[in-house]
């Protein structure tokens, strides 16, 4: 896993609630055996017509905006667990995602993936929104160290949690399966105590 | 020290707890599929790894199968190729597939349970977030991504936060046509396909006792509909007599030291929930989802809420919702017609589905508007139909009885709703184009299906049973 640095980035905003893993990725495109090449289906019944032409007023198709931060409305993420939603954000170029709320299923692969779910109040959400609609270059600054997200232009700041384990594997791009690993004597203990 | 069930059977599985770290929480099964396990078994040849445990995995074809002639090539190359490296994988790594062909093969949340797999007590996990299923035996089960797929191979555990826990009662008696799917569409309507997200939700009370082994598999199915991780429901004599002679439940004295232990798994009187609800049976009739979301739905004689009664912020999305169904504030949906009916999904497609849809449309017809495809969740399933004669029933009425799969829940193979089509369905997501490109998902129970698959419209299945 590669490792998170701080982030300065313009923003790629998507006002919409409930936005569900179907429609990050439809379950037509998992057919894929690898972990590459989902960005091009991102979000694909919002972005391309039946006859694969880009609709032109969904945001990922707009030139003025982008970035490496994709702000949702509440409830990013829910419904199937496919982790081919985290691969596909992160393929297309994201390396954080912000929401006033996230699907547990969704973050837990975020962060298994070094794509760094932020989530923040809705009255922060809504500054955010707010001030991509002004300017479509306006820059976020994503400190993990310090775990705040700041709106450069107004200087509005926040703090975000985030379980300090998951957070020094981000920072160092270590994974879930080095560190169970190195406990394997545990886990042979208590299989001979079940 | 009182805890809830799902205290009790987390804490019997944690391998290490460290404060600042994630629980090390033991795995006891996992199941797995071709759509996303391919990634973690490469991962795995990557690290040099093995599957740590390999009999404690089992694998079947499910989510991108044929439903018909299954037993010919896949005709669509890359569902072929998914398909072909699950049997390869298996093969090389030592795991027990029930592939195309095999008479266990079916939907892994159909086919755990009916081979006594599923068991009180168990932590079982699978990439699929309708893992939850397997809640309804007393077992600790949710879905789980690639990369946690990749890490209960190497391991055969899992870094766990513990989750928060919610008790949902109901109590009460439903009313005649009024099912199991309709208590967890209405309790989804009530708190929304994020209310219970961060939670374990145990079901309880006296109309959830009341219920069989399937239709409590459909209530906890949903579970992660709200958004929680999983959900589950304490084991009782309904739950013993269904596992008692399965294929790998426990015989003999392993049975009766089973069944001692089981007896232990229930929430302490006294334990402390995170967060109580409760609901009254009575208040529960057929319901509808007329959204984007399994937290629109509505008792199916309501009116769609209006977008202004929708909070400020959130009527946007409420009405590209009712945009994408073609729908209006304040309208009824009785009486409008419908293209397909689906009965199938790990929700709503075992035996007792499609006996109670065969009583319910013995010596009917279906509408000749109407596309209706039957998927039993399991070549098993498939079989005790035809040993019913259920098939028989389903072909004089018009129904399609296909070939088990996932099919058009989330129509990966060529089971597609096409666009702009209104299909009725017992599944258990109607997000926008889960049944295929612009197609429109309404969310019912088994008997609403078959109502409408037979007058061609929505229709309230209780005007039908007075009838008849």
């Amino acid at each position: 896993m590669k490792k998170f640095e701080r982030l300065l980035s313009a923003i790629v905003p998507l006002n919409i609630e409930n936005i569900d893993t179907d429609q990050i990725i439809p379950a037509r495109f998992l057919k894929a055996t690898t972990r590459e090449g989902f960005g091009e289906n991102l979000f694909r019944d919002w972005r391309y017509n039946g006859d694969n032409t880009p609709k032109p007023d969904f945001v990922l198709n707009d030139p003025t905006y982008k970035g490496r931060v994709l702000v949702a409305g509440k409830n990013f993420g829910c419904g199937s667990s496919r982790e081919h939603a985290a691969w596909a954000i992160q393929d297309a170029g994201f390396d954080v995602v912000i929401s006033s709320f996230f699907a547990d299923i969704f973050k837990g692969n975020a962060l298994n993936n070094g794509l760094l779910p932020i989530q923040v109040s809705d009255e922060f959400l809504a500054a955010v929104f707010t001030a991509v609609s002004k300017d479509h270059n306006a820059q976020l600054d994503v400190d993990l160290d310090k775990q705040t997200v700041t709106i450069v232009s107004t200087g509005e700041e926040a703090e975000f949690e985030i379980n300090a384990y998951k957070k020094s594997c981000l920072i160092n791009g270590y994974d879930d399966i080095d560190f169970i690993l190195a406990q394997k004597d545990l886990i042979e203990e208590f299989e001979q105590k079940k | 020290m009182s805890k809830t069930l799902v205290e009790k059977i987390w804490d019997a599985h944690v391998v290490k707890s460290e404060a600042g770290f994630p629980d090390i929480l033991y795995i006891d099964t996992h199941l797995i599929h071709e759509v996303t396990s391919p990634q973690a078994f490469d991962g795995l040849r990557k690290r040099g790894l093995p599957v740590l445990r390999p009999k404690q995995t089992v694998a079947t074809a499910d989510h991108n199968v044929p439903t018909i002639n299954q037993l010919q090539p896949i005709k669509e190359e890359l569902s072929r190729y998914q398909v072909d490296m699950l049997t390869k994988n298996c093969a090389e790594f030592g795991i027990e597939l029930y592939g195309l062909g095999h008479p266990f093969q079916g939907i892994v949340h159909v086919i755990g349970p009916e081979l006594g797999i599923t068991l009180p007590g168990k932590t079982m996990v699978c990439g699929d977030s309708h893992t939850s299923t397997h809640g309804a035996f007393g077992a600790i089960a949710f879905g789980i991504g690639t990369s946690q797929v990749e890490q209960v191979f190497a391991t055969q555990c899992l870094l766990q936060q513990k989750p928060k826990t919610m008790k949902i009662e109901v109590n009460g008696t439903l009313g005649k046509g009024v099912t199991a799917k309709d208590i967890i569409l209405y309790i989804l309507s009530k708190i929304s396909a994020a209310g219970g997200t961060g939670y374990f939700i145990e079901y309880a009370g006296s109309a959830i006792e009341a219920l069989s082994m399937e239709a409590r598999m459909t209530i906890c199915n949903m579970s992660i509909e709200m958004g929680a991780r999983g959900g589950l429901i304490a084991p009782d004599q309904t739950t013993f007599d269904y596992i008692k002679g399965r294929e790998f439940a426990p015989a003999g004295a392993e049975w009766d030291k089973a069944l001692a232990y089981w007896k232990t798994l229930y929430s302490d009187a006294d334990a402390t929930f995170d967060s109580v609800l409760s609901f009254d049976a009575e208040d529960i009739g057929p319901m509808i989802t007329y959204g984007t979301n399994p937290g629109m739905g509505m008792g199916i004689q309501e009116h769609i809420p209006s977008t202004s009664s929708q909070p400020d912020k959130e009527q946007l999305s409420y009405q590209k919702a009712l945009d994408y169904m073609g729908f209006e504030d304040d309208a009824s949906l009785i009486g409008k017609p419908v293209d397909y009916v689906f009965i199938g999904s790990c929700t709503n497609s075992r035996i007792e589905d499609l006996r109670e849809v065969a009583e319910f449309v013995k010596h009917k017809q279906k509408a000749e508007s109407v596309t209706v495809w039957i998927v039993p969740g399991s070549k098993q399933v498939e079989q005790q139909a035809i040993n019913e004669g259920l098939d028989k029933i389903f072909e004089e009425a018009g129904f399609q009885l296909r070939e088990p799969g996932c099919s058009a829940c989330l129509g990966m193979n060529e089971d597609k709703i096409p666009a702009g089509k209104y299909c009725v369905s017992t599944s258990n997501r109607n997000f926008e184009g889960r049944q295929g490109p612009d197609a429109r998902t309404l969310l019912v129970s088994p008997l609403t299906a078959a109502a409408a698959a037979i007058t061609g419209k929505i229709t309230d299945v209780r005007e039908m049973l007075a009838e008849a």
